[in-house]
Protein backbone atom coordinates (compact mmCIF):
# COMPACT_ATOMS: atom_id res chain seq x y z
CA UNK A 1 0.00 0.00 0.00
CA UNK A 2 1.54 3.34 -1.06
CA UNK A 3 0.35 6.27 1.16
CA UNK A 4 2.69 9.83 0.04
CA UNK A 5 2.91 11.69 3.50
CA UNK A 6 3.32 15.49 2.97
CA UNK A 7 6.14 16.32 5.79
CA UNK A 8 4.49 19.45 6.62
CA UNK A 9 1.34 17.88 7.50
CA UNK A 10 0.55 15.94 11.12
CA UNK A 11 -0.29 12.21 10.78
CA UNK A 12 -3.88 11.52 9.98
CA UNK A 13 -5.93 9.49 13.04
CA UNK A 14 -9.46 7.24 12.73
CA UNK A 15 -11.73 7.77 15.50
CA UNK A 16 -13.80 5.43 16.79
CA UNK A 17 -16.24 6.49 19.67
CA UNK A 18 -18.30 4.22 21.99
CA UNK A 19 -21.51 6.02 22.18
CA UNK A 20 -22.45 3.94 25.98
CA UNK A 21 -21.31 1.05 28.23
CA UNK A 22 -21.80 -1.93 26.38
CA UNK A 23 -22.19 -0.96 22.67
CA UNK A 24 -19.55 -1.31 20.54
CA UNK A 25 -16.85 1.86 19.57
CA UNK A 26 -18.38 3.21 15.90
CA UNK A 27 -15.99 5.19 13.67
CA UNK A 28 -16.75 8.66 13.76
CA UNK A 29 -14.23 10.16 11.37
CA UNK A 30 -10.87 11.01 11.49
CA UNK A 31 -8.56 13.77 12.57
CA UNK A 32 -5.14 15.23 12.37
CA UNK A 33 -2.44 14.91 15.41
CA UNK A 34 0.96 14.57 16.53
CA UNK A 35 0.83 11.96 18.30
CA UNK A 36 -1.49 9.64 19.86
CA UNK A 37 -1.88 11.88 23.34
CA UNK A 38 -2.94 14.76 20.72
CA UNK A 39 -5.55 12.39 18.95
CA UNK A 40 -7.36 11.15 21.90
CA UNK A 41 -7.76 14.96 22.87
CA UNK A 42 -8.42 16.38 19.47
CA UNK A 43 -11.12 13.26 19.33
CA UNK A 44 -12.71 14.54 22.99
CA UNK A 45 -13.09 18.02 21.42
CA UNK A 46 -14.34 17.41 17.69
CA UNK A 47 -16.46 14.47 17.91
CA UNK A 48 -18.01 14.20 21.35
CA UNK A 49 -19.29 17.54 22.15
CA UNK A 50 -22.53 17.02 21.63
CA UNK A 51 -22.21 13.98 24.28
CA UNK A 52 -21.77 11.66 21.51
CA UNK A 53 -19.11 8.91 23.50
CA UNK A 54 -17.76 7.72 26.84
CA UNK A 55 -14.70 6.39 25.23
CA UNK A 56 -12.63 6.86 22.44
CA UNK A 57 -10.28 4.67 20.71
CA UNK A 58 -7.84 6.85 17.52
CA UNK A 59 -5.28 4.96 15.31
CA UNK A 60 -3.39 5.97 12.82
CA UNK A 61 -4.76 5.76 9.53
CA UNK A 62 -1.73 3.92 8.15
CA UNK A 63 -2.17 1.30 10.45
CA UNK A 64 -5.67 0.60 8.92
CA UNK A 65 -5.67 -2.18 6.03
CA UNK A 66 -8.31 -1.55 3.69
CA UNK A 67 -9.59 -4.37 1.44
CA UNK A 68 -9.08 -3.54 -2.76
CA UNK A 69 -12.11 -1.73 -4.13
CA UNK A 70 -10.88 -3.93 -7.12
CA UNK A 71 -11.43 -7.31 -5.74
CA UNK A 72 -14.47 -6.39 -4.62
CA UNK A 73 -16.28 -8.74 -7.55
CA UNK A 74 -14.58 -11.79 -6.18
CA UNK A 75 -14.92 -11.18 -2.14
CA UNK A 76 -18.39 -10.25 -1.74
CA UNK A 77 -20.71 -11.32 -5.13
CA UNK A 78 -20.55 -14.99 -4.22
CA UNK A 79 -22.35 -13.97 -0.81
CA UNK A 80 -25.03 -12.92 -2.93
CA UNK A 81 -27.18 -15.92 -4.21
CA UNK A 82 -26.07 -17.95 -0.87
CA UNK A 83 -29.50 -16.81 0.88
CA UNK A 84 -29.42 -19.97 2.56
CA UNK A 85 -27.01 -18.39 4.77
CA UNK A 86 -29.54 -16.29 6.97
CA UNK A 87 -31.63 -17.86 9.20
CA UNK A 88 -34.60 -17.15 7.78
CA UNK A 89 -35.67 -20.90 6.75
CA UNK A 90 -36.74 -21.62 10.52
CA UNK A 91 -40.18 -21.71 12.08
CA UNK A 92 -39.33 -20.46 15.52
CA UNK A 93 -41.76 -21.37 18.45
CA UNK A 94 -43.66 -18.74 19.39
CA UNK A 95 -41.94 -18.79 22.74
CA UNK A 96 -38.34 -17.35 21.51
CA UNK A 97 -38.85 -13.64 21.69
CA UNK A 98 -36.66 -10.82 20.43
CA UNK A 99 -35.19 -12.67 17.46
CA UNK B 1 -21.59 39.18 56.11
CA UNK B 2 -23.46 41.25 53.83
CA UNK B 3 -25.21 40.08 50.82
CA UNK B 4 -23.02 43.09 48.76
CA UNK B 5 -19.75 41.18 49.59
CA UNK B 6 -21.32 37.92 48.11
CA UNK B 7 -22.49 39.73 45.20
CA UNK B 8 -19.22 41.29 44.59
CA UNK B 9 -17.26 38.24 45.00
CA UNK B 10 -20.00 36.05 42.36
CA UNK B 11 -19.37 39.29 39.92
CA UNK B 12 -15.66 38.50 40.14
CA UNK B 13 -16.13 35.07 39.18
CA UNK B 14 -18.66 35.66 36.60
CA UNK B 15 -16.65 38.52 34.95
CA UNK B 16 -13.87 36.22 34.94
CA UNK B 17 -15.43 33.74 32.83
CA UNK B 18 -17.45 36.24 30.57
CA UNK B 19 -14.43 37.73 29.72
CA UNK B 20 -11.74 35.29 28.46
CA UNK B 21 -14.81 33.27 27.12
CA UNK B 22 -15.00 36.41 25.25
CA UNK B 23 -11.53 36.63 24.09
CA UNK B 24 -11.21 32.34 23.55
CA UNK B 25 -14.07 33.16 20.97
CA UNK B 26 -12.08 35.09 19.02
CA UNK B 27 -10.24 32.06 18.11
CA UNK B 28 -13.09 30.90 15.93
CA UNK B 29 -12.33 30.14 12.42
CA UNK B 30 -8.89 31.47 13.31
CA UNK B 31 -7.11 28.90 15.09
CA UNK B 32 -4.26 27.07 13.47
CA UNK B 33 -5.87 24.05 13.12
CA UNK B 34 -9.63 22.79 12.59
CA UNK B 35 -9.14 20.47 15.93
CA UNK B 36 -7.96 23.43 17.98
CA UNK B 37 -10.18 25.96 16.70
CA UNK B 38 -12.90 23.38 18.28
CA UNK B 39 -10.83 23.08 21.56
CA UNK B 40 -10.90 26.61 21.88
CA UNK B 41 -13.89 27.39 20.88
CA UNK B 42 -15.37 24.69 23.37
CA UNK B 43 -13.32 26.09 25.97
CA UNK B 44 -15.42 29.29 25.66
CA UNK B 45 -18.54 27.61 25.54
CA UNK B 46 -17.46 26.01 29.11
CA UNK B 47 -16.65 29.63 30.38
CA UNK B 48 -19.88 31.51 29.03
CA UNK B 49 -21.54 28.44 30.70
CA UNK B 50 -20.02 29.19 34.30
CA UNK B 51 -20.59 32.90 33.60
CA UNK B 52 -24.14 32.62 33.15
CA UNK B 53 -24.26 30.69 36.09
CA UNK B 54 -22.37 33.02 38.39
CA UNK B 55 -24.10 36.13 36.95
CA UNK B 56 -27.33 34.39 37.48
CA UNK B 57 -26.64 33.80 41.23
CA UNK B 58 -25.45 37.38 42.04
CA UNK B 59 -28.62 38.58 39.76
CA UNK B 60 -31.13 36.79 42.79
CA UNK B 61 -28.64 37.66 45.35
CA UNK B 62 -29.86 41.32 44.65
CA UNK B 63 -33.67 40.58 44.38
CA UNK B 64 -33.07 39.72 40.45
CA UNK B 65 -33.44 43.57 40.03
CA UNK B 66 -30.92 42.75 36.97
CA UNK B 67 -31.26 39.94 35.31
CA UNK B 68 -27.55 38.40 34.64
CA UNK B 69 -27.96 39.61 30.75
CA UNK B 70 -27.83 42.98 32.03
CA UNK B 71 -25.14 42.36 34.60
CA UNK B 72 -23.11 40.63 31.38
CA UNK B 73 -24.48 43.13 28.56
CA UNK B 74 -24.89 46.44 30.49
CA UNK B 75 -22.35 47.63 32.60
CA UNK B 76 -19.71 50.26 32.67
CA UNK B 77 -15.89 49.51 32.35
CA UNK B 78 -15.36 50.43 35.77
CA UNK B 79 -18.16 48.01 36.83
CA UNK B 80 -16.12 44.96 36.05
CA UNK B 81 -13.77 43.25 38.08
CA UNK B 82 -12.35 40.56 36.11
CA UNK B 83 -8.39 40.23 36.50
CA UNK B 84 -6.63 41.97 33.84
CA UNK B 85 -4.99 38.57 32.10
CA UNK B 86 -8.40 37.55 31.09
CA UNK B 87 -8.86 40.54 29.10
CA UNK B 88 -5.60 40.73 26.94
CA UNK B 89 -5.51 40.48 23.55
CA UNK B 90 -5.03 36.93 22.48
CA UNK B 91 -1.81 37.28 20.78
CA UNK B 92 0.09 34.46 18.82
CA UNK B 93 -0.76 30.72 20.12
CA UNK B 94 1.70 30.99 22.51
CA UNK B 95 0.50 33.74 24.51
CA UNK B 96 -3.23 32.16 24.38
CA UNK B 97 -1.79 28.82 25.73
CA UNK B 98 0.62 30.29 28.41
CA UNK B 99 -2.58 32.52 29.54
CA UNK B 100 -4.67 29.27 29.47
CA UNK B 101 -1.78 27.83 31.69
CA UNK B 102 -1.85 30.34 34.15
CA UNK B 103 -5.79 30.96 34.71
CA UNK B 104 -6.57 26.75 34.24
CA UNK B 105 -4.07 26.28 37.19
CA UNK B 106 -5.06 28.85 39.52
CA UNK B 107 -8.35 28.04 38.37
CA UNK B 108 -7.76 23.87 39.60
CA UNK B 109 -6.93 25.31 43.21
CA UNK B 110 -9.65 27.25 43.46
CA UNK B 111 -12.70 25.69 42.37
CA UNK B 112 -10.68 22.50 44.31
CA UNK B 113 -10.88 24.92 47.49
CA UNK B 114 -14.54 26.16 46.78
CA UNK B 115 -16.18 22.82 46.50
CA UNK B 116 -15.80 23.43 50.23
CA UNK B 117 -17.99 26.32 50.65
CA UNK B 118 -20.62 26.44 53.11
CA UNK B 119 -22.51 28.40 50.04
CA UNK B 120 -24.03 25.71 48.41
CA UNK B 121 -24.63 27.20 45.30
CA UNK B 122 -21.41 28.10 45.43
CA UNK B 123 -20.15 24.32 46.29
CA UNK B 124 -22.17 23.25 43.49
CA UNK B 125 -20.70 25.43 40.67
CA UNK B 126 -17.39 24.57 42.00
CA UNK B 127 -17.82 21.08 41.66
CA UNK B 128 -19.35 21.09 37.82
CA UNK B 129 -16.51 23.87 36.82
CA UNK B 130 -13.49 21.85 38.08
CA UNK B 131 -14.31 19.07 35.78
CA UNK B 132 -13.73 21.70 32.92
CA UNK B 133 -10.86 22.89 34.47
CA UNK B 134 -8.77 19.60 34.97
CA UNK B 135 -9.46 19.45 31.11
CA UNK B 136 -8.11 23.47 29.96
CA UNK B 137 -5.70 22.37 32.40
CA UNK B 138 -4.66 19.44 30.73
CA UNK B 139 -4.47 20.56 27.15
CA UNK B 140 -2.95 23.89 28.26
CA UNK B 141 -0.36 21.82 29.69
CA UNK B 142 0.07 19.76 26.91
CA UNK B 143 0.91 22.52 24.64
CA UNK B 144 3.03 24.79 26.78
CA UNK B 145 5.02 21.51 26.90
CA UNK B 146 5.19 20.71 23.13
CA UNK B 147 5.96 24.05 22.00
CA UNK B 148 8.13 25.32 25.32
CA UNK B 149 10.36 21.70 24.21
CA UNK B 150 9.72 21.96 20.11
CA UNK B 151 11.85 24.34 18.01
CA UNK B 152 13.70 27.14 18.84
CA UNK B 153 11.22 29.38 17.41
CA UNK B 154 7.95 27.71 19.06
CA UNK B 155 10.63 28.05 22.44
CA UNK B 156 11.07 31.54 22.05
CA UNK B 157 7.75 32.10 21.31
CA UNK B 158 6.65 30.79 24.50
CA UNK B 159 8.76 32.31 26.89
CA UNK B 160 8.38 35.72 24.93
CA UNK B 161 4.72 35.27 26.13
CA UNK B 162 5.66 33.74 29.70
CA UNK B 163 8.15 37.41 30.43
CA UNK B 164 4.91 39.01 28.88
CA UNK B 165 2.23 37.57 30.81
CA UNK B 166 4.11 37.05 34.29
CA UNK B 167 3.19 40.49 35.77
CA UNK B 168 -0.36 39.76 35.47
CA UNK B 169 -0.18 36.75 38.00
CA UNK B 170 0.30 38.70 41.01
CA UNK B 171 -3.53 39.77 40.88
CA UNK B 172 -5.06 36.42 40.68
CA UNK B 173 -3.70 36.41 44.46
CA UNK B 174 -4.92 39.84 45.76
CA UNK B 175 -7.03 39.79 48.44
CA UNK B 176 -9.01 42.54 50.13
CA UNK B 177 -12.17 42.93 52.49
CA UNK B 178 -14.18 41.21 50.90
CA UNK B 179 -12.27 38.30 50.60
CA UNK B 180 -11.14 38.28 54.40
CA UNK B 181 -15.10 38.57 55.41
CA UNK B 182 -16.12 35.73 53.12
CA UNK B 183 -12.81 33.41 54.11
CA UNK B 184 -14.14 33.55 57.72
CA UNK B 185 -17.08 32.49 57.35
CA UNK B 186 -16.31 29.70 55.24
CA UNK B 187 -17.52 30.49 51.83
CA UNK B 188 -15.32 31.78 50.01
CA UNK B 189 -11.13 30.52 49.34
CA UNK B 190 -7.79 32.20 50.95
CA UNK B 191 -5.86 32.98 48.02
CA UNK B 192 -2.76 33.36 50.42
CA UNK B 193 -3.12 29.42 50.34
CA UNK B 194 -3.18 28.61 46.87
CA UNK B 195 -0.45 30.73 45.76
CA UNK B 196 2.13 28.38 46.50
CA UNK B 197 0.75 25.81 45.11
CA UNK B 198 0.31 27.32 42.29
CA UNK B 199 3.44 28.47 41.66
CA UNK B 200 5.06 24.79 42.50
CA UNK B 201 2.83 23.55 39.63
CA UNK B 202 3.66 26.57 36.90
CA UNK B 203 7.42 25.72 37.95
CA UNK B 204 6.94 21.93 37.56
CA UNK B 205 5.11 22.77 33.69
CA UNK B 206 8.08 25.28 33.17
CA UNK B 207 10.64 22.54 33.82
CA UNK B 208 9.42 20.15 31.86
CA UNK B 209 9.13 22.43 28.94
CA UNK B 210 12.17 23.74 29.27
CA UNK B 211 10.80 26.93 30.30
CA UNK B 212 12.05 29.55 32.43
CA UNK B 213 10.07 31.67 35.74
CA UNK B 214 11.14 35.14 35.44
CA UNK B 215 12.34 36.35 38.62
CA UNK B 216 9.86 38.43 41.10
CA UNK B 217 9.19 42.12 40.09
CA UNK B 218 6.62 44.33 39.24
CA UNK B 219 2.86 43.32 38.99
CA UNK B 220 0.60 44.77 37.25
CA UNK B 221 -2.42 45.73 39.70
CA UNK B 222 -6.39 47.31 39.26
CA UNK B 223 -9.16 44.96 38.80
CA UNK B 224 -10.17 44.34 42.32
CA UNK B 225 -11.09 48.35 41.85
CA UNK B 226 -12.53 47.87 38.45
CA UNK B 227 -9.39 49.57 36.75
CA UNK B 228 -8.07 47.90 33.76
CA UNK B 229 -6.06 47.67 30.50
CA UNK B 230 -7.64 49.52 27.63
CA UNK B 231 -8.75 46.65 26.07
CA UNK B 232 -11.61 45.86 28.10
CA UNK B 233 -13.52 48.89 26.76
CA UNK B 234 -12.82 47.69 23.31
CA UNK B 235 -14.21 44.42 24.04
CA UNK B 236 -17.04 46.02 26.32
CA UNK B 237 -17.80 48.41 23.27
CA UNK B 238 -18.38 45.08 20.45
CA UNK B 239 -19.53 43.16 22.98
CA UNK B 240 -22.31 45.03 24.29
CA UNK B 241 -23.04 46.78 21.01
CA UNK B 242 -26.63 44.84 20.22
CA UNK B 243 -27.98 45.18 23.88
CA UNK B 244 -26.58 49.17 23.51
CA UNK B 245 -28.13 49.69 20.38
CA UNK B 246 -31.04 47.96 20.47
CA UNK B 247 -32.15 47.23 24.59
CA UNK B 248 -34.30 44.05 24.97
CA UNK B 249 -34.11 43.00 21.87
CA UNK B 250 -35.01 39.64 21.68
CA UNK B 251 -34.95 36.73 18.59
Amino acid sequence: MSQSINKNEWPLWEVFIRSKAGLDHKHAGSLHAVDAKMAIENARDVYTRRMEGVSIWVVESINIIASDPEEAEALYEPAADKVYRHPTFYNLPDEVKYM
Amino acid sequence: MTEQHLYNYCLRMGDNALILSYRLSEWCSNAPMLEEDLALTNFALDLIGRAQAILKYASELQGGVKTEDDLAYRRGEREYYNHLITELPNGDFAQTMVRQLFISAFEFYFFTELQKSTNVTLSAIAAKTLKEVKYHLMHATDWVIRLGDGTAESHKRMQDAINYLWMFTGELFEMDLIDTVLIEKGVGVDLMLLQPKWHRHIQQVMYDATLLIPEEGFMQTGSRKGIHTEYLGHILSEMQYLQRTYPDAIW
